[in-house]
């Protein structure tokens, strides 16, 4: 104790009692910081609920920016640094909202031997962006995926979630022509 | 809920189809649904009322042969008719009882005939969403069993027998993870699921979690059992949302049976299942590494031991096997693990469920027993490589497996012998490939792979796959040296010696396989400067100096 004592008040021991926990507010009253806030109570606020947060923030808001971190990060008492490391380390979350449209090309191995390399550059030809990327208008996402899991209908494009199977080049860029006029 | 209920739910299902002279199974799994089975079973609800015969259209999971899809098979005929559009839903109902519409008949008797379902055994004859249509094709009874009429250790000596081993890929003995967790000390352990299906090309976890949700569910809650687990979580791909949905309401309806919570059939046995999401990491099908994901935290693997069997989740001794190792856990309690043992080869015991893909006929599921030769899955099964061409390797377990070539067809598959060929079993998927692939090329390809996933933390194999991808896309290009090849199987041998987890010891194997059995188009890229497949573009990459200057 005496030692304790002599110890700069930066150094004593944390005192037993923790003040009880209190979320910040919401950032906004957009109705889906609800739904974000609702995984995070149904998780008590527990720190490994972090990657459920983000997919409900994601699935919500379509993308993750700054705020919504931020918000993840101090209701759930992480480190912003740990919650950015988490967001950069999946590939499923994006930090850029995405486009009015998306086109997955599937680059799985069975795609690929099917030749899913000439659909992603068709359409990035077709585009003008290298794939990751949204048009300049922001209406096309061109997106590949690891593997979506339909491989016996290789190759595999996703026209805003929805599975094709066995896709030509012509295929997808009829497709980009048509979302292109919309 | 005891036998006697379970067997009361069974019997009200089966009378309530025996009111119905027939039942239309439409395949809804994903392949058949891209190719417009929703309209089609639509169809067919709307031809079956205006008929009025008695017929039950039901929704199912994969039937196996996606490439023949969208498939329907009409019971009591068990007649499999294929490539059904919506516009013969009216034909397929008119000849009920007047036999099949001939048009439409599938011939894949070939196909089926060397197969033997143990973990499909329920695929495409449940709805997947009906927990009574899993319970009235014996589902649950293991589980009712074990826990009225066996000790956990009774239920760990079965799976022992059996001869079971994981189906992850390892294929370590599953009777002998068990033991380990259940011996292990403390109140409260764990029982994950790894549903994080990341090899590119394998499929059929996602087809079980779809198709069978319940089977499982069942497997996880015996497991619990037998090593005395109280908490489970299914770790499933976000990219699966089917499957995502499926299990989630799988888990709500076993709840409500009370298959799961609180003194399940009356015993003090407690259990429930919780779903994480993955978010796209290959590392995080690696054990420790999906352990941190649960946790909320970076998938990054730790080293062994301490083996999450003594020290897992929140440090708390864990069990974790794949998807289908739990999918085969229920039919080895109901039937006994001498019976599973009975099946498959020496050290590989049971059946396994393959992917097979690629540049071959019948794409899809096939449930095959351990032993059978990879000719017989490919050729007879497989029904051989389409339009023509010939025939030039199989590649087994994903970016972590090997190129098989044909002269190696014969060998059987067991996790021993596709070692011993420079390849593993790895999860199942097969692809095959025929002459317009280049094997350089698709080593390229799976080093970009790891290259890309490889989660950082350990430099053998964080650098290693990015220089092994640099020396392998200068070879594509036409730009390599006879001095890479050698270069490339030093980087293969420090890659899979010293890294850390599985993703880096197994990165250099579609290197090493292709270095061995396709050298000479190693060397027909370096010499020669061309692409015996024509795939690599190597005019175009060759940068325009001279050699002098290069010399």
């Amino acid at each position: 104790m005496g030692r304790a004592a002599s110890l700069p008040p930066g150094l004593l021991p944390r005192e037993e009692t923790v003040p009880a926990f209190t979320p910040p507010p919401l950032p906004s009253d957009d109705k889906r910081w609800k739904i974000v806030n609702g995984t995070m109570r149904k998780n008590g606020f527990a720190r490994h609920a972090l990657i459920e947060t983000l997919h409900t923030v994601q699935s919500s808001f379509g993308y993750l920016d700054d705020d919504s971190i931020r918000f993840v990060a101090r209701s759930l008492r992480v480190p912003l640094s740990q919650a950015y490391g988490v967001v950069t380390f999946y590939h499923y979350f994006s930090l850029k909202p995405p486009g009015k449209h998306t086109i997955t090309i599937c680059a799985g191995t069975a795609c690929y031997i099917k030749g899913a390399d000439k659909l992603v550059a068709a359409a990035e030809k077709q585009l003008r962006i290298p794939q990751g990327q949204t048009t300049k208008d922001g209406k096309i996402s061109l997106m590949t995926a690891r593997c979506v899991g339909a491989c016996s209908r290789a190759p595999v494009v996703l026209r805003d979630g929805e599975v094709m199977g066995e896709v030509n080049s012509e295929q997808v860029l009829e497709q980009l022509e048509r979302w292109a006029v919309e | 809920m005891n036998i006697e209920e379970l067997e009361q739910i069974a019997e009200s299902v089966r009378l309530e189809n025996a009111k119905y002279d027939y039942e239309v199974n439409v395949c809804m799994d994903l392949a058949c649904a891209s190719q417009g089975a929703g309209p089609l079973r639509d169809e067919l609800l709307k031809a079956a009322e205006k008929s009025g015969k008695k017929i039950l259209v039901r929704r199912t999971g994969c039937m196996g042969p996606c490439s023949s899809g969208p498939l329907v098979r009409v019971d009591p005929e068990e007649t499999l008719y294929h490539h059904v559009h919506a516009n013969h839903a009216e034909a397929i109902v008119q000849n009920l009882g007047d036999g099949p519409v001939p048009a439409l008949q599938c011939d894949l008797n070939e196909h089926f005939d060397k197969q033997v379902r143990v973990v499909l055994e329920n695929a495409g004859q449940i709805d997947p969403e009906k927990i009574d249509d899993y319970i009235a094709c014996d589902g649950y009874k293991a589980l009712l069993s074990a826990l009225t009429e066996m000790s956990p250790n009774g239920v760990i000596q079965q799976i022992t027998d059996s001869g079971l081993r994981g189906r992850g890929g390892g294929g370590y003995p599953t009777g002998l993870k068990w033991g380990t967790v259940a011996k292990a000390g403390g109140d409260l352990k764990y029982v994950i699921c790894n549903g994080d299906e990341g090899d590119p090309g394998a499929f059929m976890d996602r087809s079980v979690m779809e198709g069978d949700p319940h089977r499982v569910i069942e497997g996880m809650a015996i497991a619990a059992y037998a090593v005395g687990a109280s908490k489970g979580y299914i770790y499933v791909r976000a990219e699966y949302p089917i499957a995502v949905a499926r299990l989630t309401a799988g888990l709500r309806d076993a709840r409500r049976r009370g298959l799961l919570g609180n003194g399940i059939c009356g015993t003090t046995f407690n259990f429930d299942i919780e779903i994480r999401l993955g978010a796209g990491a290959f590392v995080c099908g690696e054990e420790t590494a999906l352990i941190a994901s649960i946790e909320g935290k970076r998938g990054t693997p730790k080293p062994r031991p301490p083996y999450p069997a003594v020290s897992g989740l929140w440090g708390k001794p864990t069990l974790i096997n794949n998807v289908e190792t739990y999918a085969n856990i229920a039919p080895i309690i109901r039937k006994g693990g001498k019976w599973f043992a009975s099946m498959g080869s020496e050290r590989s015991k049971g059946t396994k469920v393959f992917a097979l893909t690629g540049k071959i006929t019948n794409t899809g599921l096939v449930e095959v027993p351990m032993g059978i030769k990879l000719r017989e899955i490919i050729e007879v099964i497989g029904g051989g490589v389409p339009g023509g061409h010939k025939f030039k390797a199989v590649q087994t377990g994903g970016p972590s497996g090997g190129c098989i070539p044909a002269e190696m067809l014969d060998i059987g598959v067991s996790y021993d012998a596709l070692v011993k060929v420079g390849s593993i079993m790895g999860s199942g998927g097969m692809i095959v490939m025929d002459d317009t692939s280049c094997m350089v090329n698709v080593a390229r390809f799976f080093i970009e792979f790891c290259m890309t996933e490889s989660c950082g933390k350990c430099i053998p194999c964080r650098a290693g796959t990015a220089q092994m991808f640099t020396l392998l896309t200068r070879i594509c290009n036409g730009g390599g040296t006879i001095d890479d090849l050698e270069l490339l199987e030093d980087l293969c041998s420090t890659v899979k010696e010293a890294s850390l987890c599985g993703l880096g010891q197994t990165a250099p194997n579609p290197v090493l396989s292709t270095l061995k059995y396709f050298r000479n188009e190693y060397i027909e890229h370096i010499v020669h400067k061309r692409c015996p497949a024509g795939v690599c573009n190597i005019e175009a990459a060759v940068p325009q100096v001279p050699t002098e200057v290069l010399a």
